[in-house]
């Protein structure tokens, strides 16, 4: 017998005593194409607690309106002191222009290795998700965000998320992103910068990941 | 029917003394003690506080013990509905009934690539197996790209030989020892160099780049494996498991068969027990999803290694399958006064603690010293089942398998003497008056050396010290008890483990 049949037949025999039935045809699939219900804006509160969140992991929050995203990301760079910036190929336009101004500019499919990345200060993506209770940001790696390596590499990642993106809790943003079939993607969870507590157990802010996190939360 | 066959002890831990004298000898560390200490503590407020802000915490636990249980129970279809999400979406699904099998399976895929080394992500299934040795082997170096995996590597304490300090590492240690071996096994360390934790994890940071930008294959296990989407998902804090988990070529997953989560929605419970049980933070700093494979972005080429290695066998106990919930959060470690005091190696196993305590001997029979011991490593206090994220019956279990225990026969000395221990051990006064002493004495010794946060890396405390064998349980026993009129009591106390005839307001109950 080979090891899956093998396997399979172990299993199977260690829980010959279940007689409840597998819910497994009943629940497969029972979030995906469901649009979610009532696309509200969150309430003031759940993005208050989200900035609030994200906040305690040591990343930078502003809150701006929709029409100073452009000129918000600029100014965090700028006072960064940050020169060359990746721009993801889905990134609104705007943005980019604004960014061509001040910044070295490379376009996602400039950057196609890893030790091209390597080399630029910075990446501005936008978001799919976010969760106030935990200050989490999910990329679905969308045209917009772009694909994993560039939200990685880079030392700096400004991070652009709209107030109708927040979600209260972990669950409904688990069925948001089955919902939209987020799972035909990879998908990142962010959660303030990297962190390490190995030395001494003294926390340490980036050991591999993007040391400086900044999130642009755009109102209406 | 016929019983699964149970997991073989990996070489490492062959041999290894029954609980009581491993942790007699670990009790004689004050150091590693106090290190624990400070570290369980440090960790368990900050558990407690984080999921004190959870208002439905106890509902939160039943749905997660449910998404398990409902996947153990079924594990035959959920399983078999895995391989054909994971295969419809590119991934390659490989089955491995023991450690040799999966280590060959491992091997093979990277020997095809042509690669002298590959990139790792800590993971328990992979240090269960004894996977570095099995590619060490094969001259396939294994790079372990944790932090304190990277520091261990670097002091030469290579992977076959486990049991080796990694916690006494204090910063100037690190320090010098980045100086001194970065250079030969990659890029330098910065000649200037201090022993600031920022500047030593900046200079790790450069180091394990390089590998990173340069590996072609990367290994990893898994978190959590969805049933119904065929989704992957590696929980971590540093950001080196996305590196391996984005940048190579081809990635190879070890993924133990009890992984697995029915649906993609079960992630909620789990995504929200997890991080807080683990280091005590809302949502860890990264959480990696991928799908097979993606077109484009990461590896495009996805292994899938499902492990039995003795699962099938503790599956079979229709009480003890409940142990194969276990998230690996490391609560029921940080909250337990025995494994606060011993340290993990004293479990002889990369499963340290109470759930250690359970699952080796479920795992691998209770036939060797260590295995047959382990389920006295208790006070039975609780607990462990208390902290749970995904609510096993811990104390429950230890008395089922001591009843195994005694039941084989060989034992009877051991589990009779450690009735008396539990017995002191249960008493929560008794353990009180033992607590402030063992504290007092962490206090005197003050905090010199280096610790690392058990919760997701208390797992790795399994192979701080070495602990050669030197006595049975029964000489320890009795040589502790005929010692234990005289000076017992102080001593006793500045050990952290009460001796039995130390309850100083023991009552009559023997
Ligand atoms: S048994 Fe221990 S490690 Fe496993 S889930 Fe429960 S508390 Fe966490």
């Amino acid at each position: 017998m080979g090891a899956r049949e093998e396997i399979l037949a172990r299993v199977r025999s260690a829980t010959a005593d279940v007689t409840t039935e597998s819910r497994l045809d009943a629940t497969s699939r029972r979030s995906e194409g469901r649009v979610p219900a009532g696309r509200r804006n969150p309430s003031e509160e759940t993005v208050e607690l989200f900035a609030e969140n994200v906040a305690d992991y040591e990343a930078t929050v502003v809150r701006v309106p929709a029409d100073a995203v452009a000129e918000a990301i600029v100014e965090q760079l700028r006072s960064l002191g940050r020169r060359s910036v990746v721009t993801p190929s889905g990134l609104d336009a705007g943005w980019v222009d604004a960014l061509r101004g001040e910044f070295e500019v490379v376009a996602e499919t400039d950057a196609t290795s890893a030790q091209a990345l390597d080399v630029i200060d910075a990446v501005v993506t936008a978001a799919a998700v976010g969760i106030a209770t935990t200050g989490t940001i999910v990329l679905d790696h969308a045209p917009d965000q772009g694909r994993r390596a560039l939200t990685l590499v880079p030392d700096t990642h400004v991070c652009v998320i709209r107030e109708d993106q927040i979600e209260h809790d972990v669950p409904e943003s688990v069925t948001r992103l089955h919902a939209e079939a987020a799972h035909a993607r990879p998908l990142t969870w962010i959660s303030g910068p990297s962190a390490t507590s190995d030395i001494e157990l003294q926390r340490v802010e980036g050991v591999h990941g993007p040391r400086t996190l900044v999130v642009v939360i755009a109102g209406a | 029917m016929v019983t699964p066959p149970v997991q073989q002890t990996s070489p490492t831990f062959v041999g290894m003394p029954a609980f009581p004298e491993a942790a007699q000898r670990e009790l004689a560390n004050t150091q590693q003690r106090q290190n624990l200490h400070r570290a369980t503590h440090t960790i368990r407020a900050k558990r407690a506080a984080v999921v004190g802000e959870v208002a439905d915490w106890e509902a939160i636990r039943v749905a997660g013990a449910a998404a398990k249980d409902e996947a153990l129970h079924h594990l035959g279809d959920y399983l078999e509905q895995l391989e054909q999400s994971l295969t419809a979406r590119g991934a390659t699904v490989h089955w491995a009934r023991d450690a040799a099998e999966a280590n060959r399976i491992v091997v093979d895929v990277a020997r095809a690539k042509g690669v002298d080394e590959v990139v790792k992500v800590k993971s328990m299934a992979t240090q269960e197996i004894e996977l570095n040795e099995a590619l060490e082997a094969a001259g396939i170096h294994a790079w372990e790209t944790d932090l304190a995996e990277l520091i261990v590597q670097l002091f030469g304490d290579l992977p076959s030989h486990i049991l080796v300090p990694a916690i006494h590492r204090n910063r100037t240690e690190i320090r010098d020892v980045f100086l001194r071996e970065m250079g030969n096994v990659g890029r330098p360390a910065p000649a200037d160099l201090t022993d600031e934790p920022a500047r030593l994890a900046e200079a790790a940071r450069l180091h394990l780049r390089e590998k990173f930008l340069r590996a072609r294959v990367a290994v990893s296990g898994a978190n959590f494996a969805i049933a119904d989407t065929g989704t992957l998902v590696v929980v971590e804090s540093e950001g080196n498991g996305r590196m391996c988990l984005t940048l190579p070529e081809t990635l190879i997953s070890v993924v133990g068969i009890e992984k697995v989560l029915p649906t993609w929605d079960d992630l909620g419970p789990m995504l929200q027990l997890l991080p807080r049980s683990s280091t005590g933070e809302r949502m860890n700093p990264y959480t990696t999803m991928w799908t097979g494979v993606h077109e484009g972005d990461g590896p495009q080429e996805v292994h899938v290694v499902l492990l039995d290695n003795g699962r099938s066998h503790v599956l079979a106990d229709s009480v003890g399958r409940q142990a194969l919930r276990c998230i690996r959060c490391s609560a029921c470690l940080n909250v337990c006064p025995v494994y606060e005091r011993t340290g993990g190696h004293a479990y002889g196993s990369v499963y340290p603690g109470p759930i250690g305590a359970v699952l080796n001997p479920q795992l691998r029979g209770t036939t060797s010293e260590v295995d047959a011991s382990l389920p006295y490593a208790s006070s039975l206090c609780g607990a462990c089942f208390d902290a749970c994220p995904v609510r096993i019956n811990i104390p429950e279990l230890l008395v089922e398998l001591r009843g195994t225990v005694a039941e084989q026969g060989g034992h009877r000395a051991e589990s009779a003497a450690m009735k008396a221990a539990a017995w002191v051990l249960s008493d929560p006064r008794r353990l009180a008056v033992a607590q402030r002493g063992a504290t007092t004495a962490g206090k005197l010794i003050g905090k010199r050396t280096i610790t690392r946060v058990p919760g997701l890396g208390a797992w790795t405390d399994a192979r701080n010290v070495p602990t050669p064998p030197k006595e049975t349980f029964r000489q320890w026993w009795a040589r502790e008890r005929d010692t234990s009129g005289g000076e017992a009591g102080p001593r006793g106390r500045a050990d952290g483990i009460p001796k039995p005839g130390d309850g100083t307001d023991a009552g009559g109950e023997a």
